[in-house]
């Protein structure tokens, strides 16, 4: 089962300009632990070229956090094992250790996190923190990087930007400093930005605001962005191309509008039915997939969604679906995609059995799933 | 009125004074505390930031009259202390000599000498200036005192970063040996380490700043745990900090003042320890004066009736101390939140 070693010994070309930005081909992120081998990644591919924006979708807990820190190299290195490739301009970088990753982060690859409160240096001035990273890698004078500080800070929709760099981050608010964490990320111009669920601790009414601000700066920057979200509704209309994730698995990945159209497996059906509406009030659960995550340290044989999936049937337990391409684009892994006419045939026979209110949790006949295509394009394809 | 021949205090044995040791053994028990409540006082900084209600009860605390007062005699006695060479003191050494001398000796404060002169604090039972003598005795205390716990801080400081930051081997390793340290008791320590160094103000430092070292490697240790865990760390190494500069620049802001209120009471014992030391005659060398050293050959006087000769230097040491605490004490609050406001 080791098949790290074979990759690990890859000659590392130089870059190379015909290369996508970021080629991630089978990773595969483990963590020793006393419970045993933690299957955290499990095998995900994923391309991105220069300007484009994915986002990576999965409940909490399907490896989303893991997968971004992965590519970017940020996990301890005891007791994780990272295989596969990892392939930045068509240079390999898996097998690179941290020393030889610095020069890259902050310059070429740049994360915003979720929580602005804890991601921001409580005791030192906003001002520091944003010049930093300016002075490091730009070789900056104090004076150039304070000034190019202030208009990074205005352009991120900070008013009074002067002011602000001499404050603390507990002097702003939620939505400003996580305005504040943008602008650091942005600093060096990264050509790569990972923003891990960069509104789940925001209040509803900043989230939008948030979003359209890394919208903006990544087309004008034609910057390349990987949102991490377990909503599907954040990503709608604001990526290119979707990528599900379940149990440290891609389970579905398809250009975003294609997704919204035409969702083949069964989990994205029944995450699309718990996107929560807009005047939703802030904290409130999503209505909840029934039943837990797969076990990744034991996963399940066969599909590892089939504990929870309203059309398993016998093969499903035994067999694992592979990852295969539907359409141009469009891949799923699913023995029964939604929209086949197994498919179809399975979802009759489960309305003649049960009536409607009995029916297990995650079944969806086709009027539960109100999917309007236009709905998640208003912002359009950037 | 009996004259009687002056006579060095009796030296008492090491071990079997107690009350000497007492403040040493409470540094642990101090410490201890100190950590415990640490873990609260971020969380109340943190809740603080997000709940408006909180943080006006945050801009509502005030430091209070106490504390400056504190800061007052602190501030008075590092003064004297400072510029007593270019005072208008008496020499504190200077011996009354000839036939009047008897006369000068174990004089109550207000007293005027032989020679029209006034004692201020009167005289210790060698007919010394008892004011300048407390002066310079509290110069070494605080030199100690500052400077053990300042070179403690540096050599803990930094064991303690390192083994929390990078953990593992260093950590196993450093935290090891400090717990070695920690083994013996204080004061059996710093007396082994004067009678091997000789005595002086640069041993006396030395000891005390080896006794102060494991403790504070493990506060700073413990809080550079908490802090290293926090996001802000990561997202300084995403943007291309070495571990170095993560260290200087982030971690060490923060777990500095989150010690910030343990400094003084760090200073205080360790002016109990030198205290202490220089009670048992392990300080400096007579007869340059120390606070430790004016109480024990002060002791004696206490039969004659003359408890003023002792009870100057008790005085000053115990409001140095006592404002010291003070001081750490209300930092403590200051940083911290009553549970209530939140
Ligand atoms: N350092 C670690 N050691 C062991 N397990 C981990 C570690 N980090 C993450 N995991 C596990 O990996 C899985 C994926 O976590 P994560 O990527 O944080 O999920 P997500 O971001 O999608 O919510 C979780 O089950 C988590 O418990
Ligand atoms: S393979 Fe079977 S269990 Fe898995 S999602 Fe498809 S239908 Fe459900
Ligand atoms: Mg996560």
């Amino acid at each position: 089962m080791r098949r790290g070693s074979a990759t690990k010994t890859l000659p590392t070309p130089e870059r190379d300009p015909n290369a996508p930005l970021l080629e991630v081909v089978d990773l595969r992120t483990q963590f020793r632990t006393p419970r045993g081998l933690v299957r955290a990644v499990d095998g995900v591919s994923i391309t991105l070229g220069r300007g484009r924006t994915i986002g990576i979708v999965g409940e909490s807990g399907s490896g989303k956090t893991v997968l971004s820190r992965s590519i970017m190299g940020l996990l301890p290195r005891s007791n994780t094992i990272r295989t596969g490739s990892i392939r930045y301009e068509g240079r390999e970088i898996i097998d690179l250790d941290p020393d030889e990753m610095r020069p890259l982060w902050g310059a070429e690859m740049a994360m915003v996190f979720q929580d602005p409160m804890t991601s921001l240096n409580p005791v030192v001035r906003i001002g520091r923190q944003i010049t930093e990273s300016l002075r490091l890698h730009l070789n900056m004078s104090k004076s150039q990087a304070e000034e190019t500080g202030i208009a990074l800070l205005s352009s991120v929709g900070i008013p009074e930007p002067a002011q602000r760099m001499r404050e603390y981050p507990h002097q702003l608010s939620g939505g400003m400093r996580q305005r504040i964490t943008i602008a650091i990320a942005l600093a060096c111009g990264p050509r790569l930005l990972m923003a891990d669920e960069p509104t789940t601790a925001l209040d509803v009414t900043v989230q939008a605001q948030i979003l359209d601000l890394l919208g903006e700066q990544q087309a004008e920057r034609h910057m390349a962005m990987v949102l991490v979200t377990h909503d599907l509704g954040v990503v709608a209309g604001r990526t290119d191309e979707i990528a599900v994730m379940y149990g440290g698995k891609v389970v579905e990945h398809a250009p975003t509008a294609d997704l919204f159209a035409n969702v083949r497996m069964p989990y994205t059906e029944a995450l699309l039915g718990s996107i929560p509406k807009i005047d939703d009030p802030s904290h409130t659960r999503l209505m909840a997939i029934g039943g837990r995550p797969p076990d990744l340290v034991n996963p399940p044989t066969g599909c590892n969604f089939a504990a929870r999936c309203a059309y398993a049937q016998e093969r499903c337990l035994v067999e694992e679906p592979p990852l295969v391409e539907a359409t141009p684009g469009h891949l799923y892994r699913c023995w029964y995609p939604v929209g086949s006419p197994e498919n179809l045939e399975i979802r009759s026979r489960l309305t003649e059995q049960a009536p409607a209110a009995e029916r297990p949790e995650g079944v969806l006949d086709d009027a539960d799933v109100k999917v309007d295509p236009g709905a998640w394009h208003e912002t359009g394809d950037v | 009125m009996p004259a009687l021949p002056p006579e060095p205090g009796p030296e008492p044995s090491p071990l079997g004074d107690r009350n000497a040791l007492m403040g040493v053994n409470n540094l642990a028990a101090e410490v201890g505390m100190i950590e415990q409540e640490h873990a609260s006082i971020i969380g109340a900084e943190l809740k603080a930031q997000g709940d408006p209600e909180a943080a006006a009860a945050l801009a509502k605390r005030k430091l209070g009259l106490p504390f400056w007062i504190a800061i007052g005699f602190i501030g008075l006695l590092t003064f004297l202390a400072v510029f007593a060479d270019w005072l208008p003191l008496a020499d504190p050494n200077e011996q009354p000599r000839g036939a009047s001398a008897r006369l000068e000796q174990s004089l109550p404060p207000f007293s005027y000498r032989v020679d029209g002169t006034l004692a201020p604090l009167g005289t210790d039972s060698l007919g010394r200036d008892q004011l300048a003598r407390v002066i310079y005795g509290s110069r070494v205390a605080l030199v100690v005192g500052f400077a053990s716990i300042a070179i403690g801080l540096v050599i803990g400081g930094a064991l303690g970063l390192l083994s929390g930051y990078f953990r593992r081997a260093v950590d196993t390793a450093t935290m090891a040996s400090m717990d070695v340290l920690l083994a013996f008791p204080a004061l059996l320590l710093a007396l082994v380490i004067v009678a091997i160094r000789g005595k002086g103000v640069v041993n006396s430092t030395i000891a005390l700043t080896v006794v102060a070292i494991p403790t504070i490697a493990r506060l700073v240790r413990a809080n550079t745990l908490t802090f290293s865990q926090r996001e802000f760390v990561l997202a300084a190494r995403t943007l291309g900090a070495s571990h170095l500069r993560v260290i200087t620049k982030e971690l060490l802001p923060n777990v500095f003042l989150a010690l910030l209120p343990f400094i003084p009471l760090a200073i205080a014992v360790a002016i109990a320890a030198e205290g202490a030391l220089a009670y048992l005659g392990q300080s400096v060398e007579p007869p340059q004066a120390s606070l430790g050293g004016m109480i024990s050959q002060g002791q004696p006087q206490l039969e004659q009736g003359k408890w003023w000769v002792p009870g100057v230097p008790i005085l000053v040491l115990v409001m140095l101390l006592i404002s010291l605490n003070l001081l750490g004490d209300r930092l403590r609050e200051f940083f911290s939140i009553k549970e209530s406001a939140l």
